[in-house]
This record gives structure tokens, sequence and C-alpha cells, in this order.
């Protein structure tokens, strides 16, 4: 249906970069955060792998430090807001996986953050290069209220599946739900087909 | 677990308030009413003759109902696309299209019982005006604070109501802070919001609250959160809304 009397801005369709339908491009970063912004301090931080209940490998931030450090360029998505060609460092979950030792004993994974917080993703969507663990934003630490000291990176998925303070992996047996997928927000999160809500 | 829709409908504007200097009420009918919870927003989509499609999310100011009318309070941004055709475009009689309720967090559902404290900076009072409203509609002995920041008393969203309903209502009660201004009615801060005020909120409240809902931006939230935890409100029982970068 064609709204009387708006015609868009003229910017919004001359972009270089294509972003997904009903998204739009934003300067800043948006904020999808459900409580308080938790205060993380490096010295504290601990990022650890769990298959089900049981803790695999657990990394300090040095340790983290230590493994190699990858960088991304790619636009992400939040539920509809874009960001065009941002920079991220940090880890990938390949090589993540690759120090823990192991072969992946499940298909799904479930990202969990320092504030309780859980979002689900498939193993397909973090491997190959396709995810990091991220400390870096255009060469600088990464803010808190961002996510900061530390946040999942998905940029192929809608961005709330990019787990802010995050603080571990956990192999799940199933595809579990994390905590906006369970207030409604899409089980996948593809923007492409705009996968915002269950429903959708 | 709360219910959403994700069906785009096609809804009217009945009605258009100014409510601020900035700030516009747009009150849409809905062909098939639902009900909502209060806290709860709905995306809007505007569409170009060339195809071109703009979505933004409003919060509902409006008490949950099945009357069929939707309120939503647009602040209008500079180069904000959607909020300028809102303005200076959208008159009684357009259609545009919808789809919600969305939103499963920071919502309070009309059942919850226990004291309520809500903060809110700018337009970030408007999904808490729903939630005030609610109390109000549902009128059972619920103590409800309310804590608004804004810039001027002209810029506080639906001040008159708001200054209306604590006069009538015992379990509501307004904390007020003024940032850029002095003048105005009633007793207020004229600061940003800090420790202090959170306090008085937390006083005047009598009880202490079950359930925070802080809604602005996402400076005016990490402030106020900060705030309300040094005031030894629990980081679990505070639920935030932020828009902005």
């Amino acid at each position: 249906m064609i709204t009387r009397g708006f015609s868009g801005k003229s910017t919004d369709n001359n972009l270089i970069n294509p972003i997904p339908p009903g998204q739009h491009v934003v300067e800043g970063f948006p904020v999808l955060t459900a409580g308080p912004t938790p205060r993380v301090e490096t010295e504290d931080w601990k990022f650890t792998l769990k298959v089900g209940p049981k803790p695999l490998k657990v990394w300090s931030w040095q340790d983290f430090q230590a493994l190699p450090q990858t960088k991304m360029t790619r636009d992400h998505c939040v539920t509809s807001w874009s960001k065009l060609g941002t920079a991220w460092e940090g880890v990938l979950i390949d090589d993540i996986l690759a120090d823990a030792g192991i072969a992946p004993p499940s298909e799904f994974l479930l990202a969990h953050s320092f504030d309780g917080y859980s979002t689900n993703v498939p193993l397909a969507d973090m491997v190959l290069g396709k995810a990091m663990v991220a400390m870096k934003f255009n060469g600088e630490p990464l803010p808190r209220d961002h996510g900061g000291p530390a946040r999942l990176f998905v940029p192929h998925l809608y961005f709330w599946k990019s787990a802010k303070w995050v603080n571990g992996l956990q192999f799940t047996n199933r595809d579990e739900p994390g905590f906006w997928e369970l207030r409604g927000y899409h089980i996948y999160g593809d923007p492409w087909k705009e996968q915002r809500y269950s429903h959708d | 677990m709360i219910e959403i829709s994700s069906v785009w409908r096609t809804v009217s504007i009945t009605a258009v308030h100014r409510q601020t200097r900035t700030i516009k009420s747009f009150f849409l009918a809905l062909s098939e009413p639902f009900l909502h919870v209060a806290g709860q927003f709905i995306d809007v989509r505007l569409t170009a003759p060339n195809g071109y499609q703009a979505v933004r999310s409003y919060s509902i100011a409006s008490a949950p109902s099945i009357n069929g009318i939707l309120e939503i309070a647009i602040d209008k941004l500079e180069s904000g696309e959607v909020s300028s055709f809102f303005h200076d475009v959208a008159q009684v009689g357009d259609l545009i299209e919808i789809r919600g309720p969305l939103g499963g967090h920071f919502t309070l559902e009309a059942d919850v019982i226990g004291p309520v404290l809500l903060v809110g900076g700018g337009s970030g009072t408007v999904p808490l005006m729903a939630m005030v409203r609610q109390r109000v509609a549902v009128g059972r002995d619920q103590a409800i604070g309310l804590l608004v920041s804004a810039r001027t008393w002209d810029d506080v969203v639906f001040r008159d109501e708001l200054v209306s309903i604590e006069k009538t209502t015992s379990d509501f009660t307004l904390t007020l802070t003024l940032t850029r201004s002095t003048a105005g009615e009633l007793e207020y801060f004229n600061r940003r919001i800090d420790a202090a005020m959170v306090k008085v909120a937390l006083d005047r409240l009598k009880i202490f609250p079950e359930h925070v809902y802080v809604c602005g931006s996402n400076h005016f939230v990490n402030s106020a959160v900060e705030h309300l935890l040094e005031s030894d409100v629990s980081s679990s029982s505070i639920r935030t809304e932020r828009f902005g970068g």
C-alpha cells in the first residue's frame, strides 16, 4: 500500500552496499538490551565453552588475546536498523573450537552473557569464518554500551544474535531458544528474509 | 508468555494531538481490535510510490483496551524520514500499515501486583504512560511511581494528564526533573537525574519497588540505572528500553 505523501529519503535509494528489505542505515549503534549494562573488567573476564552443563574449557582475557586475532568488515543489522562497513576484530569461533581441541558434539550453540541473557545460533552459522568473539571495533576496545569488553559477532544474522558481554558458548542437543527468542523474536533471525519475529 | 503479532494491517489515523514542541500523539483505529500489554510497541511501515519502504518501532501510549483505538506518540527527529512524515504530512483519515503488538520484555501485565517504579527520559515516557494509565484503569491499590526527566515544563509529555492523575490517585506519585528550565508549577528538580532524586522517587513510593522500568536514550538509561543500583534496587528487577545511538 503506497502511503499518501511519503517519498522516503533519497539517499536511502542510492546505497553503495545492499541492505536487506525493511532496513535502513544509521550512523550510531542502536541498542537492544533488556536490563542494566553490566560492568565487566577484563581481569574478571572469563569465557567458558560447555557441552550441555559440563564446562570443557575456560579462557581468561589474557588467554584470549593469545588466540589468533581476525578482522572482519561486514554489514550487520539489528531489528530494523543497519550499519554499513564496520570493522570488527576478535577471535573466530573456529579458532576457539580449535584451541579447545574438540569436534563439535552437536549442531546447536547457545551463547551466554555476563548479564544472564542468552541467544541461540546454529553451529553452521558460527564456523568457517562466519562469526567471532569481537573485542575491538574500528581499532578501539569495544565500548561497554556496545557489549564490551567482548561480544559475539554474527554479522549475517540480526544483531540481537550478536550477544553483548558474551561469556560463553554452550553446545545443546537441540535448537534451544534464548532470551529474546523466548520473547517473540525469530528463532533464526535472517535479515534477508525479515525474520524478526516468531511468525515471520 | 506474551503473545505478539507480526501480521501487517492497515489502520486509519482518527486524531492527531500535539503533546509538546516535538511530540505528537496519533490515534489509530484498528479494524480488528487487539489487546496489547502495557509497554509493548508497534512497527509502522510507510511505502513510497517507487516501492521504497521505511519501518520504525513506536511505543503504545494507550492502556490496553478493546475499544480498537491505539495511541502512539512520536518524537520528531531531525532528518527522521518517518517521524517527519508523521509530523509534517500525516492527517486524520490517512491510512498507514502497522504490525503488532510487539515486544515481550519491557511489559507490565495488568495482573502484576506490587509496587512499581517507572523512570522515563523525554519521549521514553511514552511506554510508561501505558503502564500508568493501565494501573489507573484497573484501580486497585497498587503503588506506582513515575520519575520523568524532561528539558522544560513544556517538554513533559502527557504533563497535564500526569499532574491530574497525581491529584486524583493516591497510589500514583510523580517526580519531575527539568534539565533546562526553572519555570513550572510543581515542586521539581532542575538537574540531570541523580541518586538523591532517585531516592526521593523511591521514598514517595513508600514501599520498595518490585519492578522498575527505565526508558529513554541509551545515555539516560545508563545513568538512571546506575543511580537505581546505588539506591539498592537490584539489577534483576530493572527492565530497560533504550533508543538512539
